[in-house]
C-alpha cells in the first residue's frame, strides 16, 4: 500500500498509485455473462486525463463542484479521478433518488458540472435546471440517435492540450456527501482530502489490498462505504475493483467464482440474503452430507474461536468456500445494524465478517470488529486514530456516542447552525446511543435522533418524507421515528409513524386511514410510514409557526403507547 | 403478440407460484413489495424469473422505482 502520509490529496495519491502500478489491472466491468471492459492503471489514467482535459476546456476550475449520478461502473471512478486531477470537489449523488430530489441537491451543492448516465439523464433532462448552477452536463453511453439538448457525450469530451494537475491541500474539500435532506434540511457533509487519507490509513490494515486483490463493488459508490472500500482503499493498494452492471443476486454469486473476489462490502440486507441462500442449499443436502457438513462447521467454529484461520476453513469447508470463489478474505458489513446470529452463521462457516459502525460525518468507519476474538454481540473497537466516548452516560453506562478524529468532516455545507449542534468542542455527536464494554468494544442500543436506518443501510429522516402528506384534509401532521416517540434499546425493526391532528369534518368512516395509505404508496417502500396515531390537540409551535418536534414527541410518547398506532 | 392484460396475468401467476401464495390474492395494482412481503433483493429475483419466462432482458434502471405489477407488466410488454 502507498504511504498516504506522503500525499496531500486524493488526486495526488491516485496519481501515485498510477505511477507505482501502471500495468496492474485496476478496473473490471461486467454485465451479466460478458465483460464490458478491463483497464490497467495506465489505461485508467489515460481515460481520466482525456476527460480532465475536456473538463478544463469547458472552463472547469479548481474548487468547482461536479456531481456524479451513476450506478456502479468504471466511468464513475474514471470521472472522479478526472475531477480530483482538475482540483475539483466531487458531489456523489444517490442515483436512486427522484429527479426532483436530484435537482434539489444539484442546487444545494452549487454543482457546476454534472456527469450522468443516459437512463438517468432521460428522466432529468426535461426538468428545469434554472435553480441550479450546472453549466456542463456529460452524459455517458447515450445512444447515437439521442438528442442530448445541450449536454455533451462523456465519451467524446476530449481537450486539445494535456490537462494540468491542480494540487490541493489536505484541509481542502474533496467531496460533499449528502447523508440526508432530500426533502427537508439538506445535510451535505463536507469531507476533506485529509478525512479520506486518514480513514484509508486507519482501515487498510484490517482489509489490506495488493496487486491481484479484487473487490466486488455492489453498494452504490456514492455511499461513503463503497467510495472508501471500493475506490480509495483498492487503488492505494494496487488492487482491482470489479463492477457489475446488474445487481441480481445470481450474477453477484457468479462474480465471486468468475473473478476470485477477495473482499466485498455489503449492507445487512444483502448479508441476510446470502445467509438465506446458503441455509436453503444446506437444507437441500442429503441427510448424510448434511450431518458431515454440520460436524465440519462445529470443528471450524471451535478452531477459529480465538481468531480466523482462513486456510483451515477453506480446507474444512471447501465446497462452501468455493462457492465464494475460494479466495474471499472478508465481507465488510456496515450501513445498518446486523443481527448477531447472522454474523455467527458466517463465522461458523469460516467466512470472516468485518462488522463495524460508522457514519458519513466521520468518513465511514468509527469502529470495526477486529476478530480477536470474534464478538458477534458488539460493533468492535475504535479504528486507529479514532477517539470514542459516551456522553452523559446513565447508570448502565449508556449515552450518546461521540467521536473525535482526523476523519471527522469539516462541516455541513452552508449550515453553520447544524454544524455547531453536531460538532461540539471537536467531538462529533452521532445521535446514536451506546456503551463501551470492559473490553473496549462498542454496543449500540438505540437512537437519540429522530430517524431510522433500514437494513439496506438507508437513512430516512422524517422531515424528508413529509411532503407526500402535504394538503391532506387534516389540521396538521408530523412524522416521527417510532423509537423516538417510544425509546427502546434495539437497533432492529425501526419504523416511521405519522402523528395526525384530525379535522373532525374530514374523518368520516376512517377517511384519514385511507388517505394516509394512498399517499404512502407514493413513497419508495423503504421510506413508507408503518402506521399513524390520532392526536387530538394543537401541535406546539415556535413563534415562526414551526412544529416543536421534540416537545410534541415527548407529549405523544408520554400520553400514548405503541398500541395506539393504527398499522397500515 | 400478447396483450398487456395477458402479460400482467402471466406475471401474477408466476409471482404466486414463486412465492407460494394463492393466485386469486394478487391483483394488477398491488404493491408487490407489500403483497408478497419481499425486500428489494427478492424483488430482483422475481424480475430475473420473469426475464427467463418472457425471454427478455430488463436493465436494472428500467425497473427502478417500480412497485406494482401493472407497471412492471408494461415495462416487460415494451420489450416483447
Amino acid at each position: 500500500m502507498l504511504d498516504l502520509s506522503q500525499y496531500e490529496s486524493l488526486g495526488a495519491a491516485l496519481s501515485g498509485a498510477i505511477e507505482r502500478w501502471p500495468d496492474e489491472i485496476c478496473l473490471i466491468e461486467a454485465d451479466r455473462e460478458y465483460e464490458r471492459c478491463r483497464l490497467t492503471y495506465r489505461e485508467f489514467a489515460e481515460a481520466a486525463l482525456r476527460l480532465a482535459a475536456g473538463l478544463e476546456e469547458t472552463g472547469f476550475a479548481p474548487d468547482h463542484r461536479t456531481a456524479i449520478l451513476m450506478s456502479n461502473q468504471s466511468k464513475w471512478l474514471i470521472s472522479a479521478y478526472a475531477v480530483f486531477f482538475c482540483g475539483g470537489v466531487l458531489v456523489p449523488l444517490d442515483y436512486k433518488l427522484t429527479p426532483a430530489e436530484h435537482l434539489a441537491l444539484l442546487a444545494h451543492s452549487n454543482s457546476r458540472a454534472l456527469i450522468v448516465e443516459y437512463p438517468i439523464w432521460r428522466t432529468l433532462s426535461p426538468r428545469d435546471f434554472s435553480g441550479t448552477r450546472v453549466e456542463t452536463v456529460l452524459v455517458t453511453e447515450a445512444p447515437a440517435s439521442s438528442d442530448l439538448t445541450g449536454a455533451k457525450r462523456w465519451e467524446e469530451l476530449c481537450g486539445e492540450r494535456a490537462p494540468e494537475f491542480r494540487p490541493r491541500r489536505r484541509r481542502d474539500a474533496a467531496c460533499i456527501v449528502y447523508s440526508s435532506g432530500t426533502g427537508g434540511r439538506p445535510k451535505g457533509c463536507v469531507l476533506t482530502h485529509e478525512n479520506y487519507l486518514e480513514q484509508c490509513t486507519a482501515v487498510s490494515p484490517l482489509g489490506p489490498f495488493w496487486p491481484g486483490a479484487r473487490y466486488l463493488s455492489i453498494i452504490p459508490t456514492n455511499h461513503a462505504i463503497d467510495f472508501m472500500v471500493g475506490f480509495v482503499m483498492p487503488f492505494t493498494g494496487g488492487g482491482t475493483v470489479v463492477h457489475l452492471r446488474t445487481l441480481r443476486p445470481e450474477y453477484i454469486r457468479e462474480a465471486f467464482t468468475r473473478y476470485k473476489i477477495t473482499y466485498m462490502a455489503v449492507v445487512p440486507l444483502i448479508l441476510k440474503n446470502l445467509e438465506r441462500g446458503l441455509r436453503e442449499r444446506f437444507a437441500a443436502l442429503p441427510s448424510t452430507k448434511r450431518r458431515i457438513l454440520n460436524a465440519l462447521v462445529r470443528v471450524n467454529r471451535i478452531a477459529t474461536r480465538r481468531g480466523p484461520k482462513p486456510w483451515l476453513s477453506r480446507v474444512l469447508l471447501k465446497s462452501v468456500h468455493q462457492a465464494f470463489g475460494g479466495e474471499l478474505r472478508a465481507l465488510l458489513v456496515g450501513g445498518a445494524f446486523t443481527e448477531p446470529k447472522t454474523l455467527e452463521f458466517f463465522h461458523d462457516i469460516g467466512i470472516q465478517i468485518l462488522n463495524g459502525y460508522g457514519c458519513t460525518e466521520a468518513c465511514t468507519a468509527i469502529t470495526v470488529n477486529d476478530m480477536k476474538p470474534f464478538r458477534p454481540d458488539t460493533l468492535g473497537k475504535p479504528v486507529a486514530g479514532m477517539q470514542v466516548r459516551i456522553m452523559n452516560p446513565d447508570a448502565d453506562g449508556v449515552g450518546e456516542v461521540a467521536v473525535r478524529s482526523k476523519t471527522v468532516m469539516a462541516h455541513y455545507l452552508d449550515d453553520l447552525e447544524l454544524t455547531a449542534e453536531t460538532i461540539v468542542d471537536g467531538w462529533l455527536l452521532t445521535g446514536d446511543l451506546g456503551k463501551i464494554d470492559a473490553g473496549g468494544h462498542l454496543h449500540l442500543l438505540g437512537r437519540k435522533k429522530n430517524m431510522i436506518v433500514t437494513t439496506e443501510g438507508k437513512n430516512v429522516y422524517p422531515e424528508d418524507i413529509e411532503n407526500v402528506f402535504e394538503s391532506m384534509p387534516v389540521k396538521e401532521f408530523c412524522v416521527f421515528a417510532a423509537n423516538y416517540l417510544w425509546p427502546q434499546r434495539t437497533m432492529t425493526g425501526e419504523q416511521l409513524v405519522l402523528v395526525v391532528h384530525p379535522d373532525p369534518d374530514h374523518n368520516q368512516n376512517g377517511a384519514i386511514g385511507r388517505e394516509v395509505e394512498r399517499r404512502n404508496q407514493g413513497l419508495l417502500p423503504y421510506k413508507r410510514v408503518s402506521g399513524y396515531v390520532l392526536w387530538p390537540e394543537d401541535f406546539p409551535r415556535t413563534a415562526s409557526l414551526k412544529i416543536k418536534r421534540n416537545i410534541l414527541a415527548e407529549q405523544v410518547g408520554r400520553r400514548l403507547d405503541r398500541s395506539a398506532v393504527q398499522l397500515l | 403478440m400478447k396483450t398487456l392484460e395477458q402479460t400482467t396475468d402471466e406475471i401474477l401467476g408466476l409471482a404466486a407460484r414463486h412465492f407460494k401464495i394463492p393466485r386469486e390474492e394478487l391483483a394488477p395494482n398491488d404493491d408487490f413489495y407489500k403483497k408478497l412481503k419481499i425486500d428489494s433483493l427478492r424483488a430482483l429475483e422475481l424480475i430475473t424469473r420473469l426475464e427467463h419466462h418472457f425471454g427478455i432482458e430488463l436493465p436494472d434502471y428500467e425497473v427502478q422505482g417500480v412497485t406494482d405489477f401493472r407497471t412492471l407488466a408494461s415495462r416487460i410488454q415494451a420489450r416483447l
